[in-house]
């Protein structure tokens, strides 16, 4: 049976348009529509299925199948405001319905109870913003544990020490273990460490019309072919369309959201597919177009009312960047591995979510995982060795040899909210669409980088623990680019130091709302997206709650 | 001009880094493979290309053959490496067609320079050849990995040839062979690595897992241990 889709016509006034169809733009669209609300999705990426979830890595990683393509939307970087941007990738985001949901790894960590009120915790943090986020982790437990059933995240409750408390438990069980995680929980407990199996957002079971992962091993960056990692695509969307009240609309790049005389926006301006400006009419605007793409929107949509850029009073919209602190350690080890099977994280562990800086000299924390997210082309390239030749019968030898006996422990960590750390528009460089480009301004908080060696340290000790036979660290320097984009339209009590409130309505025009990893104050310690999705739960329950008091329609 | 003694101390500085229980492993397999490289095309003279001229297939077949040998386990040639390449210059590698054009010309160059009785690179014995990509590598060894999809998705500066045909050849080895890409010919890139075909597997995956007993807690673990 076809279920014939609902459309929208342009000049219809719907009651939402909801730019983005990622990790929270599918959960406020399901939300929204089925609870009665009209809903457009803007998507700027194609609408692609399964069927179109291919393992080759051409068409998915160097013609960028998924994600935003540098030719057509350039990017620049600095590193200091005081520097000229260069032209150079600056990040990789999803760009067709499901967003980032499609190929992310699926590491799904609830933040803990410290990553809410850390600023009260330490203090001041010296070069950082660092402040506490106007709600806890009380208020955000209900929805984490909607996105574990609703979603779908298969894991083992209170398996960990550190976890915060949670209200259910998993509603199903961790996915089968990999050599690379049974290895990783042998030397963590040689260590005196706390292994514990990973909750991924990927169904361990068939749930909800869906199938349980079949292991392919294509999983970090690309699409699941079976609907079992649980991407907004997978989970939210169809639920959405089948309300009758929501309209994905893909291949349409918002550009401008238009403002009346009274600083309310009426509506989203986008490029269709063929390029002609169209205007889609809405009672309420919620941007979830993710943290480098919400800004960027905010100040495409200056005006004389909003000169500094849409909801931006506080001079906050783009900064405090946060792209999450990382290291990747890699081990060879004697036995075969055969890792290249399955998803990619089957361990990890939190015993270093909270450091002591008093102790360790900085501020932060994390977890390790083990894991293997390489596919045979990347693998060649970039994960043999130091002093391995690079082709000949030598270069053949030890690619032959360490392909299935090879895995990597990531360290993943806090990022310091530092303001020069920024999304911005160039003033030069534009878009296919003759749109001034994204211009990135990074460089990580010292903190952040002694964390990375830190926690680089901590894996090199465990694959030590571990006799693998070779192991080193990638390089760690400062970040030019980035995947998690966080912190950019941060959330907060005060209008100075934030853009929206806790109920996601940006502090400058009411029926504008945010949500998306731009709306996070802390970094948590490197999985943002269980977050995202668990702030688009109990955003869409604040905008309903206003919606329904008439809030909205003043 | 580089010496026999360079390219084994070259050889060396490989080997070394693989740690000595597999080098005694598998040192002799690695000495019997080394004089074996196929010679001959493995294309049809009236191939039809879709970028290359036939003369220049043959050039290219046989550098991806010294890139990814046919020592023993089928490399580049038998993967149909040259196929995939000349296909990628016509879609997602356009941009690299000047790149082989150009480039081409100047590997034989350096051929005549190092061995003037020699007219092309597809006539040169094995360590000939060898010597000729040695003097195009300006990296020589992996010295600071770099996390793999990085490395993979690459710059936008344009690369040397070299560079370019290095990517191409492990690509068109290691490709999902189930796409029309053309290369991984009958998979045999992932056979050699070790990956067996098709995309769905259920556990175990290893011995390591088969015999798991499955997750405990810190304090039942330790317990375990003891019995």
């Amino acid at each position: 049976m076809t279920i014939e889709k609902t459309k929208y016509k342009t000049s219809d006034v719907v009651d939402f348009v909801i730019v983005g169809s990622g990790a929270a733009g599918g959960i406020l669209a399901k939300e929204l529509s089925t609870n009665g609300f009209s809903v457009v999705v803007l998507e700027q990426g194609p609408y692609l299925t399964e069927k179109d979830f291919v393992h080759d890595e051409i068409t998915v990683l160097q013609e960028d199948l998924l994600t935003n393509h540098p030719k057509l939307q350039p990017n620049t970087f600095r590193k200091t405001p005081q520097d000229k941007a260069k032209p150079q990738r600056a990040l990789v985001y999803g760009r067709a319905v499901g967003g980032t949901s499609n190929h992310f790894t699926a590491n799904f960590w609830r933040f803990h109870e410290i990553d809410f009120k850390e600023r009260s915790k330490i203090g001041a943090v010296a070069g950082s913003t660092l402040v506490d986020w106007p709600i806890s982790y009380a208020d955000l437990e209900p929805y984490y544990t909607k996105v574990e059933w609703e979603v779908g995240v298969s894991g083992l409750a209170n398996a960990s020490p550190f976890d915060p408390p949670r209200s259910k438990p998993y509603p199903m069980p961790p996915l089968p273990v990999k050599a690379n995680g049974i290895i990783f929980e042998r030397a963590a407990r040689k260590l005196g460490w706390n292994p514990f199996p990973a909750p991924m957002a990927i169904l361990s079971k068939p749930r909800a019309g869906r199938s349980a992962c079949m292991n392919c091993g294509f999983c970090l960056a690309f699409g699941c072919e079976v609907g079992a990692k649980s991407s907004s695509l997978a989970s939210m969307i169809p639920l959405a369309e089948k309300s009758g009240k929501c309209e994905i609309r893909p291949n349409s790049y918002v550009h401008k959201i238009e403002i009346d005389e009274h600083g309310r926006a009426t509506g989203a301006l986008y490029f269709d597919e063929k390029k002609n400006v169209q205007l889609q009419k809405a009672k309420a605007v919620i941007l979830s177009a993710n943290g480098a793409e919400t800004p960027r929107l905010l100040m495409l949509s200056a005006s004389n009312k909003f000169p500094d850029g849409l909801a931006n009073s506080s001079g906050y919209v783009g900064k405090n960047l946060m792209f999450n602190t990382g290291a990747v350690s890699v081990g060879v080890f004697e036995e075969q591995t055969n890792d290249y099977k399955g998803y990619a994280v089957s361990r990890i562990l939190h015993d270093f979510y909270q450091l002591d800086a008093n102790k360790v000299g900085f501020y932060g924390g994390g977890g390790l995982d083990a894991r293997y997210d390489m596919t045979p082309i990347g693998f060649a390239m970039g994960g043999l060795p130091a002093g391995t030749p690079r082709w000949g019968k030598q270069f053949k030898a030890t690619l032959a040899h360490n392909f299935t006996r090879t895995f990597e422990v990531f360290g993943h960590g806090t990022s310091l909210p530092v303001e020069n750390n920024s999304f911005s528009v160039d003033p030069e460089v534009k878009d296919a669409w003759g749109l001034p480009a994204l211009r990135l301004t990074y460089k990580d908080h010292p903190d952040d980088l002694k964390l990375a060696h830190w926690l680089a340290d901590r894996s090199m000790e465990l694959l030590d623990a571990a006799n693998a036979k070779q192991k080193w660290t990638f390089p760690i320097d400062e970040q030019q680019f980035g995947v998690h984009l966080l912190g950019t339209c941060r959330m907060g009590d005060d209008p100075k130091t934030s853009v929206i409130n806790s109920d996601h309505q940006t502090h400058d025009v009411k029926n504008l709302f945010l949500c998306d990893g731009s709306s996070l104050v802390t970094s948590g310690r490197g999985q943002p997206t269980m977050t995202i999705m668990a702030l688009a739960f109990r955003a869409a329950d604040r905008i309903m709650a206003l919606a329904k008091r008439g809030d909205l329609n003043t | 001009m580089i010496t026999e003694l360079d390219r084994r101390k070259f050889l060396a500085r490989g080997i070394a880094a693989l740690g000595t229980t597999w080098t005694a492993a598998h040192w002799p397999a690695v000495v019997a493979a080394a004089d074996h490289a196929h010679k001959a095309a493995l294309f049809p003279e009236n191939q039809k290309w879709e970028f290359f001229t036939a003369a220049e297939a043959k050039e290219v077949e046989a550098l991806a053959a010294c890139i990814i040998p046919s020592d023993g386990t089928p490399g580049a040639r038998e993967a149909g490496v040259v196929y995939f390449i000349d296909r990628a210059l016509m879609t997602f590698a356009a941009d690299d067609q000047k790149t082989y054009r150009e480039g081409l010309p100047e590997i034989q160059k350096r051929v005549h320079e190092l061995f003037p009785e020699i007219a092309l690179f597809s006539t040169a014995t094995s360590d000939q050849q060898e010597t000729v990509l040695e003097s195009l590598d300006q990296a020589g060894t992996h010295t600071a990995p770099r996390r793999p999809r990085a490395t993979f998705r690459g710059g936008t500066a344009a690369q040397p040839l070299f560079e370019v045909l290095r990517l191409h050849t492990i690509a068109g080895f290691l490709i999902d062979p189930d796409g029309d890409r053309k290369g991984n010919r009958g998979g045999v890139g992932w056979t050699v690595i070790g990956r067996e075909p098709g995309h769905s597997f259920q556990p175990p995956f290893s011995a390591i897992d088969k015999d798991y007993p499955g997750w405990q807690p810190a304090s039942s673990a330790k317990d375990a241990d003891k019995k």
